[in-house]
């Protein structure tokens, strides 16, 4: 991707409290079009909470979010899901009594893809789902239910895709396929913020990483600089003790 | 053929053939109406509680509305009996709307919510301060539209619309996107479902089908007070039936009704003091042992049941 691409995403001061926690702190980071961009932190620094907020399960209660040049700060998921916005989620959701094949049917009719969306076998097919396409998915196990939560969101022509801890409890080969996955979905122009603990992975996919630490971020870079970065070594050192 | 046409054919078809014949062969009429009632009822609950998961446990609330509906439409603006059960479908819907908020809620707090709501829209009907315009708590007395052949077939016609409604929601994405909501709403949404407007549909649509269920009823009974069409009698049956066939289908609350209302019948007929125990044993066993209803036991072998 061009470094000066203009952004598809842009958020700029999110502010998403609980209570009176405030888990999202004056966040700020774009993202790019054909871009995969990590978003990594200790526990408990906001990272689902940032992708539950441009998802638009929360509203924002600061900040802006600009999407495709239109704020969409506090807009209904199936909104944004319709504007190309989609993700999966840290403990996969999937519609457990329906079959895997009714599971991405769903998303298939009412995802409103605005190119043809692509066909359902051909995904079930890459995402290793073929053979248990009739079984419930309550049958899956849980990597196998994320690999359903991104046939989901894929079959609704996402053009920004939020992956939160995608590949945690994948074995070493599976990172490698998802992995070359990932890297082409990002070639065929969709922007994507990976969310993942092991450094490994995100080493091999990301353009960029932004660090967050208590709600906000506090290095934006590529992650070989990151890692030289007392304070972010600090973060993820306290972090560890933290929980 | 395609699937709809298939249960339209098969299921519903030959169920409106049974009851146009039966009351030719059978004499207990009421109870032919009775069943009629009840599996209207029982699919209401389906379309609410089977496609989006919400349990309407004063789901008699639209039933009696309804009635009261009809009942007001001959006494006030001496509506023809056809009409006034469209306006009792109204009434249901109109109560759906100012309830849709309850939607908020889920789980146990929505039952409880929805009972309460029945309890109230009782003791608003029969407040005696109303009788110039609902006659209160003393009931009312509907001779003028009495024609329980007419009201017999316009009871078949609401439950084949119903069914009808049920066959689509099995066979079309609409019904698939309620059940997914019913499974996971924040999914649901991410699969681009507008999910509030889904629940609302759904809960509209059960409330159209008790209302015109009531309004119907009130023309075949034309004499009945407020604890008659509120009875929460009503309420759990519908649930008790629905669930024992197994919700999410079309069969299942058809085979729910036929089989306990059957059964409950049949009881009451022949040892009534044996009645509650028996009903209560036999609905204990279903919850223990077959919780996704008798549809379940086909469905475990792997039998897609409609
Ligand atoms: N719905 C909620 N209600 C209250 N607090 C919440 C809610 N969601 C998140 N939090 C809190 O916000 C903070 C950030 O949580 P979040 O899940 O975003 O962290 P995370 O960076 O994704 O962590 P992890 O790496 O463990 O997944 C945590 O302290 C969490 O307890
Ligand atoms: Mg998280």
């Amino acid at each position: 991707m061009s470094p000066d691409a203009k952004p598809i995403l842009t958020v700029n001061g999110l502010v998403k409290r609980f209570g009176g926690f405030h888990a999202l702190d004056g966040l700020s980071f774009h993202v790019s079009s054909g871009e995969i961009l990590g978003l990594v932190g200790p526990n408990g620094s906001g990272k689902t909470t940032a992708i539950n907020v441009i998802s638009g399960l929360y509203a924002p209660d600061g900040g802006t979010l600009t999407y495709d040049g239109a704020s969409i700060g506090g807009m209904a998921s199936h909104k944004l899901v319709h504007r190309g916005i989609n993700r999966t989620f840290q403990i996969p959701k999937p519609f457990l009594s329906l079959t895997v094949r009714q599971n991405v049917e769903v998303a298939l009719a009412y995802g409103r893809a605005e190119v043809a969306p692509p066909k359902l076998t051909d995904l079930l097919e890459q995402y290793h789902l073929a053979e248990l396409a009739d079984r419930p998915a309550a049958d899956l196990n849980s990597s196998q239910q994320k690999m359903l939560d991104l046939v989901r969101a894929l079959a609704t022509r996402p053009r920004l895709l939020l992956l939160d801890e995608l590949a945690a409890g994948l074995n070493p080969t599976e990172l490698d396929w998802i992995a070359g996955h990932i890297k082409a979905l990002a070639q065929s122009g969709l922007a994507i913020i990976v969310v993942e603990h092991l450094m490994g992975f995100i080493e091999q996919i990301t353009d960029r990483v932004i660090v967050m630490n208590a709600g906000k971020e506090i290095f934006e870079g590529t992650l070989a600089v990151a890692v030289k970065v007392p304070q972010v070594i600090e973060v993820f050192l306290g972090g560890e003790h933290g929980a | 053929m395609p699937s709809f046409v298939r249960h339209m054919l098969l299921i519903v078809a030959p169920l409106m053939a049974a009851f146009a014949i039966l009351p030719g062969v059978y004499d207990n009429h009421l109870l032919l109406f009775n069943f009629v009632i009840f599996l209207i009822l029982a699919q209401g609950v389906n379309i609410i509680y089977g496609f989006t998961g919400y349990l309407p446990f004063g789901y008699v609330g639209f039933f009696g509305a309804g009635a009261y509906g009809f009942a007001i439409m001959v006494m006030h603006l001496q509506a023809p009996a056809p009409l006034a059960v469209l306006a009792a479908g109204v009434v249901g819907v109109l109560l759906g709307l100012l309830l849709t908020p309850l939607l908020r809620l889920s789980g146990a707090y929505f039952a409880i919510a929805n009972l309460a709501a029945a309890l109230a829209v009782l003791h608003f009907v029969a407040n005696p301060a109303l009788e110039s315009i609902t006659k209160g708590p003393y009931g009312v007395a509907l001779n003028g539209t009495f024609n329980p052949t007419l009201a017999y077939i316009g009871a078949v016609i609401i439950l084949a619309l119903t069914l009808g409604f049920v066959v689509f929601l099995r066979n079309s994405s609409f019904g698939m996107a309620l059940q997914a909501v019913r499974e996971d709403a924040v999914s649901a949404a991410m699969a681009g479902v507008n999910v509030v407007k889904m629940r609302v549909i759904a809960w509209l649509v059960s409330a159209l089908v008790a209302g015109l269920a009531g309004g119907v009823f009130a023309w075949y009974v034309s004499v009945f007070y407020p604890d008659n069409v509120f009875s929460s009698d009503f309420s759990i049956f519908a649930i008790v039936f629905a669930l024992f066939g197994g919700v999410a289908t079309i069969m299942g609350p058809i085979v729910g009704v036929i089989i306990l209302y059957g059964i409950y019948n049949l009881i009451g007929f022949t040892t009534p003091q044996y009645f509650q125990l028996i009903y209560g044993v036999l609905i204990m066993a279903l919850v223990l042992f077959l919780p996704a209803g008798l549809v379940s036991l086909a469905t475990r072998r792997g039998w897609n049941v409609p």
